[in-house]
């Protein structure tokens, strides 16, 4: 039965790692960017909602409502401002552009917060603590569930979005080809804004949930980057429901990895990791670019 | 002019690059005098540099000329430092531990290029820095490395810190020139065209019968082996390590920055991207925070107003090659030979 639970605990991991993952899955789908600032952008948001708590006493899913439209306002000016003109020169420059980034928002954190580790689950109130007891040995905890039911219900909803609806339809088409949207009047700058915008408020939804789970500090960011990549990868590039798969194999890696020993937790997710990669079709789903 | 002679001619050599390369050696061999002619802390100070210059190279050949764009080089690093310490846990002299640790990561590079050569662009990117976690964690569960506090290099106190500081000096200049030399060789022979084929075209490079695999393997081996005589050395000037700083992240981040800044493909790029950040952390590195902010803001501002690099700039705009190892052609002129 302990082995049941470390499966469920990892599935339940797998939601945050997903909804990490999927800003990242979406800026390189649609973008080429492997955005190495990813991490620290989530752990940034986090830092927003303190702020926030900081002068109004609401909970913390009240505080991030005015955090997300400042999220994607940043996201949209980053991508116009600096990582447009970045993806001129490659899959290199923008590598380079948003490490710049990651150091600078990593150290401008910790010069106004200190380096003091700072949760959220106290704010969040009883449900950072709930669990519906199963049996003795098996408990699914209340912000696990939520977090996976709030990482499959923004998943559905970019695949929606991404499927279903006109400006989606402009951004497949741009990832697809930006040359050719462009000539059939499609605003490929603007697009990739959006696409940033929508990356990047995910990102903060994510990194509160992270700070509600356990805690952040400035320097959290590059451990759950690697954590977000490693579940892109594994689902394969580009694929939305392959992301969450990732992010659910990675998680269940590493719980039963715990389960063993504690020290074996992060050592499992990376060897599942390179397995998967490993294996003859590189990935659980098939490398696409963006999911249709 | 008439019809029929040829308007260009191909040129690997100019005036300008003999005497600059020839500059360039002297330079070199005046810089094994270093430690007779300056202070210890001059000393010091260069064997930093060197190391830089090291890394900086290693990760120009295998991004700017085999295509291969790793985030996860640390895991040589990290695993030439800690083999040094293994080695001389083991009854190893200190200088010939490193030595044989740099061979060692050579030699992991091998096996290991049959899995991660198969990825591609990104997933090669970012399976390599899950590599270097992989390293990173298994040397922290082993005591005998001092797990994740850290260890240090205690034979080196055989020597007196000036010896120590001479010899590590020599081992890093050797290493800089031999693994310079040898890319030299390398790029100006016949892998090197097919290196740089595989870099604009791996597709097409592998139609006109290049073989892809082997010269990617080649790079990738080449860059293990420098990278981990690169840890070594940083061992050896810094006398103790960890596994979180020396498998860090920010390792590859400040290779990526030294090459992006100077120039990315050129010969002669990532060494100027050493100066430029080892001035960098002289200068700033006492300010703190603001230190790294300023880092990460000139990284940003590099790639955005100067993607092309420093060297890559200059070499484009006044078509200047100090140590040559492309072709060009030059317009065919009837007084000269």
């Amino acid at each position: 039965m302990t082995w049941v639970n470390a499966v469920v605990q990892g599935i339940m991991l797998g939601g945050l790692y997903a909804l990490l993952a999927c800003g990242l899955s979406l800026m390189f789908g649609v973008m080429r960017i492997i955005n190495l600032a990813h991490g620290d952008i989530a752990v940034l948001g986090a830092y927003l909602v303190l702020v926030v708590l900081d002068h109004w006493h609401v909970s913390p899913f009240i505080a991030v409502l005015p955090v997300l439209p400042v999220m994607m306002l940043a996201g949209y000016v980053l991508q116009r401002l600096v990582l447009d003109r970045s993806l001129k020169s490659g899959l290199l420059v923008p590598l380079l552009t948003t490490f710049g980034l990651s150091i600078v928002i990593q150290n401008l954190l910790q010069e106004k917060f200190s380096p003091d580790v700072r949760s959220l689950g106290g704010p969040a109130g009883s449900i950072a603590t709930a669990s519906w007891q199963i049996t003795s040995q098996l408990s699914i905890p209340a912000i696990g569930a939520l977090v996976l039911g709030l990482a499959i219900a923004i998943l559905g909803g970019l695949q929606f979005f991404l499927a279903r609806t006109g400006p989606g339809r402009e951004m497949r088409a741009t990832a697809q080809d930006r040359d050719t949207a462009e000539l059939l009047g499609v605003n490929a700058r603007a697009v990739y804004g959006r696409a940033t915008a929508i990356a990047v408020a995910i990102a903060a939804v994510a990194g509160l949930f992270l700070a509600i789970r356990s805690s952040v500090e400035p320097f959290s960011g590059p451990t759950q980057l690697i954590f977000a990549f490693e579940a892109v990868v594994i689902g394969g590039f580009g694929s939305l429901w392959g992301t969450l798969i990732g992010g659910i194999v990675l998680g269940v890696a590493q719980t039963i990895g715990a389960q063993i020993d504690p020290q074996y937790s992060v050592l499992a997710g990376h060897l599942v990791f390179l397995a998967v990669l490993a294996s003859p079709r590189g990935g659980i789903f098939r490398v696409r670019r963006v999911a249709t | 002019m008439e019809t029929g002679t040829p308007r260009f001619r191909v040129e690997r050599w100019s005036r300008v690059s003999l005497s600059l390369t020839g500059f360039a050696v002297a330079f070199a061999v005046a810089l094994f005098f270093v430690p007779v002619l300056l202070s210890s802390n001059a000393t010091s100070k260069l064997t930093t540099l060197l190391i830089l210059v090291l890394l900086a190279v290693m990760w120009n050949a295998l991004a700017g000329y085999g295509g291969l764009v790793s985030v996860g080089q640390q895991a040589f690093i990290g695993l030439g430092a800690y083999a040094t310490v293994w080695l001389c846990n083991h009854n190893m002299k200190p200088y010939e531990a490193m030595v044989v640790g740099a061979i060692f990561c050579g030699g992991v590079a091998v096996p290991l290029s049959f899995l991660v050569l198969r990825f591609r662009g990104a997933q090669f990117a970012i399976g390599m820095w899950v590599v270097a976690e992989v390293f990173a964690i298994v040397v922290s569960l082993d005591q005998s490395l001092g797990a994740g506090t850290g260890t240090s290099l205690i034979e080196l106190n055989y020597y007196t810190p000036s010896q120590r500081q001479e010899y590590t000096y020599w081992l890093t200049l050797g290493c800089v020139v031999f693994f310079l030399g040898l890319l030299f060789v390398l790029l100006r022979s016949r892998l090197g065209n097919s290196l740089q084929a595989i870099r604009d075209d791996e597709e097409a490079a592998a139609s006109v019968g290049v073989r892809v695999m082997a010269g990617k393997r080649l790079l990738f081996v080449v860059a293990g082996l420098g990278c981990g005589a690169a840890g070594a050395l940083t061992l050896a000037n810094t006398l103790f390590i960890e596994p979180t700083s020396i498998f860090s992240v920010d390792n590859t981040a400040l290779m990526i920055f030294m090459v992006l800044v100077g120039g990315l493909g050129t010969f002669e790029g990532p060494i100027i991207g050493a100066i430029v950040l080892f001035v960098i952390q002289n200068e700033f590195s006492n300010n703190g925070v603001w230190y790294f902010v300023g880092l990460g803001a000139a990284a940003m501002a590099f790639a955005l107003l100067l993607p092309r690099g420093i060297w890559g700039t200059l070499e484009e705009r006044f078509g200047l090659r100090v140590m040559p190892v492309g072709y060009r052609l030059q317009p065919f002129r009837k007084d000269k030979p």
